[in-house]
């Protein structure tokens, strides 16, 4: 059976009984189990559509590295890493040669804990969801509420997005299709910290387990905007520990991802990404960069507008999926 | 990370200054940096490359050999084409020869469609028509009720007969809505539909129905600035399966350097018409392909900077000044005529802000006062020839009279002085062919800007105790003041 009920039962006894002792540990593997798996390679397309991959054509890698957002300075990077690879090697066919991008990228990727932290056992578990506009927080939200509604959590949305027309409408029809409770604005422009706020209370009093706060979307240079995110930061800290900050990027973002993420980052620290929109032909190979700098795991992907489609970012096929 | 563009050719051009004439090396030297820039920027690849060997055929002809400084005349030509690119003068909305003017707005998911059709109905409107919104994006959740919203905002009627969030048919709804604001007089009709990917062969199937069905006299592709290499596929995507008139680039308010504008007007060969720059319903405006350019290129508006400063400085005085510098008989009555000879030049702040690298501080620039340079103008105005010829006799009676006679405070006055006593100094370095101490900032100015500015010279100019930082601090300051520090004589160093 999955943690959540074993975290739920403890939250009982400790009513019952505050002093009782003991931690029990827990393993990632329960979580894993008790929730629907997701495929990530949907969405990607080979970066090498139009061409061919051979020795002669390593030269034009750092072209198609490029072309995939991945940026100059890691595209060279992944090149150098690939050729010095393919030498000791003495790699030769295209499939060898695959098999060393794929792992280059791979490894690149592979690093820091890419599990959400539904864990900790501190229910309930806060998620803040932040990015610049129109990347699909919201949508990531509806996705993510369904999935854990679907593993029999008892989840909490707050509409913080008090700024854009009708983004409260749009988040409450998602909690309506999951089947989750909303908790919007009392009234129009209401303070986006104060929303934060009782939606979080609420989680608590209800004792549900998951709690998700839909931020508005801003831009990484609007040093007001990125204020008010500490400031929400602060509100939910009087009462619950923030279990995961996730910022969500628009896979079709180019190099300004990486500024992006360095200002989310360094405003409210940032837990984890979740990259949407792959089912596109964009790649998104700009969050190798993110990664490499700012050691900040991709935890989601985003593979469609569909309730199901998104899954959680495996390296592996991510990788695989770029060079196949 | 990457200095900017500026900072990095004002590097390549120190090798070339002096030379009569740029060689195929040199060109292929600099063509690089411009490379690398652009692909920084997010202009995509294929347009990188056809756009440098076009640079490269311009630059090795004739018109670069002949001109005085073929260095900045290679900027002069990439900013050009850039220009050309994004659309040289600025094309206007087409309206339709009969009322009402269809216009459909399309894109990838939150390009920011819906927001900028609240934008353009309320332009429209300021405009002296009577737009009508359609609600035709039946796919997102709630987007008919964020355009109701937007409708209300700017007081333009929104036609949604349908709830959407997956309900409805938006091609019926676009094709009734013609019908219905030709029934209630509307002038332009504006149709939102739902974001959509280019690889959806479905989702474009149907934007190109919603299409047949409207014939729209302006088929807006609205991109976010923010877009990476994928632009190109999108825009071909998008000018292959719905067909499109002209674009929209959205999110201009953000630090992306929109590379993405250049890939697609060179994909397409369709104009960019207006601009989104922030999320108020009045951040709308036409789009200017030369300040475009010039953020692509990351450079401020460095090209109008140089003109105008040519305009403004004559040789000659630009000679006096830099004997005078050099003698050490620089006097606060030259730091007058100075400050007037920028000031022809238009507003300091304008003048920052065409700055390279004046991104990073626009929120400063934003605090700056222009009212400090009439204060200072005032403080030397009260000063007798003698002192202002030399600062020296300045005794404390003297700094009281000159307070009292500008309306300012004894410290004031005081700060000035010790202000322009640096600022010769400075200046006296400069001339002598040394670097200023003021990163990025042109040598006669730094000393001219106000007191918040004064403070923040000061905290650059402290050095780290650390070894490493510090050798790093000073190769800032150098790269920073590199290019302020070419010519002795004017402020800009460019009066060659």
């Amino acid at each position: 059976m999955s943690n959540i009920f074993f975290w739920r039962k403890k939250r009982e006894e400790e009513k019952a009984d505050v002093n009782q002792e003991g931690s029990p540990s827990t393993t990632q593997d329960l979580v894993a189990a008790a929730l629907p798996k997701r495929n990530s390679r949907a969405g990607i397309r080979s970066i090498f559509s139009k061409i061919k991959f051979d020795l002669d054509s390593l030269e034009k890698l750092e072209e198609i590295l490029i072309q995939a957002d991945f940026g100059l300075t890691t595209a060279e990077a992944i090149v150098l890493e690939v050729k010095k690879l393919a030498k000791a090697q003495g790699a030769q066919s295209e499939v060898e040669l695959k098999v060393i991008l794929a792992g280059v990228i791979r490894d690149q990727l592979a690093t820091g804990n890419r599990e959400l932290n539904l864990t900790s056992g501190k229910l309930p578990y806060v998620i803040l969801v932040v990015g610049v506009n129109g990347v699909g927080k919201t949508t990531t939200i509806g996705k993510l509420a369904t999935w854990l509604m679907q593993a029999n959590m008892k989840v909490v949305l707050g509409a913080a997005d008090t700024f854009r027309a009708a983004a409260v409408d749009q988040l409450s029809t998602w909690a309506n299709r999951a089947g989750v409770k909303l908790v919007g604005p009392n009234s129009e422009g209401q303070d986006p910290a104060s929303v934060a706020f009782e939606a979080v209370e609420y989680a608590v009093k209800s004792e549900a387990d998951v709690v998700i706060i839909d931020t508005a979307g801003r831009l990484q240079n609007k040093t007001d905007l990125m204020d008010e995110l500490s400031k929400i930061r602060r509100v939910i800290e009087k009462q619950a520990e923030i279990a995961e900050v996730l910022l969500v990027l628009d896979a079709t973002t180019g190099q300004n991802g990486l500024v992006q993420a360095r200002a989310f980052a360094e405003a409210i620290s940032v837990t984890g990404i979740a990259l949407t929109k792959l089912d596109g032909s964009a790649k998104g190979g700009i969050v190798v960069a993110i990664q490499n700098e700012l050691s900040i795991p991709i935890k989601l992907v985003g593979t469609g507008e569909g309730v199901e489609d998104f899954a959680f970012f495996d390296p592996e096929e991510f990788a695989s999926g770029l060079v196949a | 990370m990457f200095g900017n563009l500026s900072d990095r050719l004002a590097e390549t051009f120190k090798a070339l200054r002096g030379k009569g004439r740029l060689s195929a090396a040199d060109i292929d030297g600099t063509l690089r940096e411009i490379r690398k820039a652009l692909l920084e920027a997010d202009v995509a690849l294929e347009v990188v490359k056809n756009f440098i060997s076009a640079i490269r055929d311009r630059a090795l002809g004739d018109e670069v050999s002949a001109s005085l400084n073929p260095a900045q005349q290679v900027v002069q030509i990439v900013n050009e084409e850039l220009i050309g690119i994004l659309g040289g003068e600025a094309r206007k909305l087409r309206y339709g020869k009969v009322s009402p003017t269809v216009i459909m707005l399309a894109g990838l998911q939150g390009s920011g469609k819906t927001t900028l059709a609240g934008k353009l109905a309320r332009w429209l409107k300021n405009e002296g028509e009577n737009p009508l919104l359609v609600a035709a994006d039946l796919q997102r959740p709630n987007a008919v009720d964020q355009l109701k919203v937007l409708g209300e905002k700017v007081s333009v009627e929104v036609y949604s007969p349908e709830v959407g969030s997956g309900v409805g048919d938006p091609v019926k709804v676009a094709k009734d809505s013609i019908a219905y604001a030709r029934s209630k007089g509307n002038t332009v009709v504006i149709v939102d539909t739902a974001g959509r990917l280019g690889v959806d062969q479905e989702m474009m199937q149907q934007a190109k129905e919603i299409r047949g069905a409207i014939k729209p006299d302006e088929t807006l592709f609205v991109i976010d600035a923010m877009l990476g290499q994928d632009a190109v596929n999108v825009a071909k995507a998008f000018e292959d399966g719905v067909g499109i008139s002209a674009v929209v680039l959205t999110k201009l308010d953000g630090d992306a350097r929109g590379g993405a504008a250049l890939s697609v007007a060179s994909v397409t060969g369709k104009p960019i018409i207006f601009s989104s720059t922030g999320e108020g319903l009045d951040a709308f405006e036409p789009f200017y392909p030369d300040r475009m350019a010039s953020r692509i290129l990351d450079m401020g508006d460095i090209l109008t900077l140089i003109e105008q400063a040519q305009k403004q400085f004559d040789e000659q005085s630009a000679l006096e000044m830099a004997e005078k510098l050099a003698k050490d008989s620089f006097t606060l009555e030259d730091f007058l005529d100075q400050m007037q000879q920028l000031r022809k030049m238009g507003s300091l702040k304008s003048m920052l802000a065409m700055m390279p690298g004046a991104g990073q501080m626009r929120a400063q620039l934003d605090n700056l006062d222009e009212k400090d340079i009439d204060r200072t103008e005032a403080i030397i105005r009260s000063m007798t020839p003698v002192e202002r010829n030399n600062p020296k006799v300045l005794n404390g009676s003297r700094r009281t009279r000159i307070a009292r006679g500008s309306g300012m405070s004894v410290t004031d006055v005081n700060s000035l002085v010790n202000r322009f006593e640096q600022a010769a100094k400075m200046m006296k370095t400069v001339a002598k062919g040394g670097t200023p101490q003021v990163p990025g900032m042109p040598a006669g100015i730094g000393s001219v800007v106000p007191r918040k500015k004064a403070k923040d010279k000061k905290k650059s100019g402290s050095k780290s105790g650390n070894p490493a930082k510090r050798a790093l601090q000073e190769q800032a300051k150098r790269d920073g003041g590199s290019l302020p520090a070419s010519g002795a004589g004017s402020a800009f160093g460019i009066g060659n």
